[in-house]
């Protein structure tokens, strides 16, 4: 059961980090350059610029917002209809939206593209949010490098507690091993039942942490939809996985047995007839 | 069979248990080992069961001299040896059928093998109606016989004895004892080390006596 929870965060934390990094890549795959023109330049440069973008190595795609679909958009938005009619001109400059090749907006190809785009004569400003995305990855960073110190500490405890749980069955069973040597019981006969214990509590304890991750999935399922609705990304809390399953049996089953294997090593040789 | 040359043992911590031992007991003999408390006897079996290492001298069992057997190979030289404990050592959480297995299933024989032969050993020592029974539900002279029939159930080629029948009524003893004589009529090579010197001369068999770790009969 101890062993079980001691697996169970690490587990949990391999979830976690499965969403977050799932956040975090849709929130990379939007990453969008808004390439506001010169007042000057007219419809046609306009879409000439937008045109050679387009066939640019590290850009996928390039859209052309014109100045006037700007101003009716910000008319429905706004509703100054009749102040915005009273204008000669469109306040508004041409607007090309390009979507560079790469996700990763941490990537210093983005940095790079942008300093290339603000080159441009015709392109005024360029604005993308990557800040505070920039942020965002860093915590994670931040989060991954906790989640494998606590990993390996829990790690080191399931080792200990499993290690301990083996050294007071072979004190319980010493008479047994006394005698089963006396009557030439090898090492290794003696040792197996106590490393199929071990192979045991591993199943038993990953079965135990798989049960509590799944659970507590479950519980979290319904607040983090509420959550992603609010942050308008269409997010899906992601389970274990089968891969992440076998993964956590395979560490549960392979700490069992390590752990076992030490404890018997280190204290089967004390019982001697 | 089993030839002790000059043999000593010391204690880790001084005593001196056994000193200058020569003995030479042949294949299919019946030895008495006799001596007051003390004076070695235990010792004299634990050397050959490997339970304890001499410090000095040479021990040739069945060819090997047991200076040479490595850990490693101690459990495999025990298989041939039938040890009765001065203190039973039986299992109290089993069934007299898995004490007396014990020795089968090291070995590894099949489970109809270990059936058959644990029945045998345990009608040769008059206890087959005990086998589902634990050892805290028979008596201490129960145990005892119960400790036979696991020392033999394996028919190994040397049986020793560690006061076989130290809590045993003289006619209880004398069965006892007669059993050991049949195993020795087979060919098995039996060490007893037993205090009722007594007893142990009706039995017309050699006699070794120790006092304070010597060897006190020329015998
Ligand atoms: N484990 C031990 N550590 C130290 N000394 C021991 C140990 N076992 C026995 N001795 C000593 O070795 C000597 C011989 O002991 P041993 O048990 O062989 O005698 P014994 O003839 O079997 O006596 P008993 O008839 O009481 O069983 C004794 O002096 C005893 O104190
Ligand atoms: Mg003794």
């Amino acid at each position: 059961m101890v062993i079980g929870i001691a697996l169970a965060f690490p587990a949990g934390f391999i979830v976690f980090l499965d969403n977050v990094s799932a956040v975090s890549s849709s929130l990379n795959n939007t990453v969008e350059l808004n390439l506001f023109l010169d007042m000057e330049v007219n419809e046609k440069q306009a879409t000439a610029l937008k045109d050679r973008l387009a066939t640019h190595n590290d850009i996928k795609e390039t859209i052309l917002i014109k100045n006037d679909e700007a101003l009716s958009e910000y008319k429905k938005l706004s509703g100054f209809d009749n102040v915005l009619d009273a204008l000669d001109e469109n306040p508004f400059p041409h607007l090309i939206l390009v979507k560079p090749e790469f996700n990763n907006v941490v990537d210093t190809k983005v940095t790079r593209l942008v300093n290339e785009l603000i080159e441009i004569p015709e392109v005024e400003n360029i604005q993308y949010d990557s800040k505070w995305i920039n942020r965002l990855v860093k915590i994670i960073d931040i989060v991954k490098l906790v989640v494998l110190i606590l990993s390996a500490l829990l790690v080191t405890a399931v080792l200990l507690i499993i290690g301990n749980t083996i050294r007071l069955s072979i004190y319980n069973n010493r008479d047994e091993i006394e005698i089963t040597k006396l009557f030439g019981g090898s090492d290794s006969f003696i040792q197996r039942p106590f490393l199929y214990s071990g192979f045991w509590y591993g199943v038993f304890g990953s079965f135990v942490a798989w049960l509590l991750v799944i659970v507590s999935i479950s519980i979290l399922d319904a607040p983090i939809k509420k959550l992603s609705g609010l942050y308008e990304t269409s997010f899906q809390l992601s389970g274990l996985g089968i891969a992440n399953t076998l993964f956590l049996f395979g560490i549960g089953i392979f700490l069992g047995l390590i752990g076992s294997w030490i404890s018997v090593k280190r204290h089967l040789s004390s019982i001697e007839p | 069979m089993i030839q002790f040359t000059n043999v000593s043992m010391i204690y880790p911590g001084g005593n001196k248990a056994l000193q200058d031992i020569d003995l030479s007991i042949e294949k299919g003999e019946m030895v008495y080992i006799s001596g007051r408390s003390g004076a070695g006897k235990s010792t004299l079996l634990r050397l050959i069961n490997l339970i304890d290492r001499h410090t000095r001298g040479q021990i040739v069992i069945k060819g090997q001299n047991l200076e040479r057997i490595k850990s490693k190979r101690i459990s495999l030289f025990r298989r041939n040896i039938g040890f009765i404990f001065q203190d039973h050592k039986l299992l109290n959480d089993r069934t007299i059928f898995d004490n007396v297995a014990l020795p089968l299933v090291i070995a590894g024989n099949t489970h109809q093998d270990i059936k058959r032969r644990v029945q045998a050993s345990l009608d040769k020592v008059g206890l087959l109606s005990k086998i589902n029974s634990y050892p805290m539900e028979l008596s201490s002279g129960e145990r005892q016989r119960i400790g036979f029939a696991r020392a033999v159930v394996h028919r190994p080629s040397i049986l020793l004895a560690d006061e076989p029948t130290g809590n045993l009524d003289p006619a209880l003893s004398w069965e006892i004892m007669k059993l050991f004589e049949q195993f020795n009529q087979v060919g098995v090579t039996v060490m007893i080390a037993s205090h009722e010197i007594d007893m142990i001369r009706h039995m017309q068999k050699r006699i070794i006596i120790l006092n304070e770790g010597r060897v006190i009969n020329a015998s």
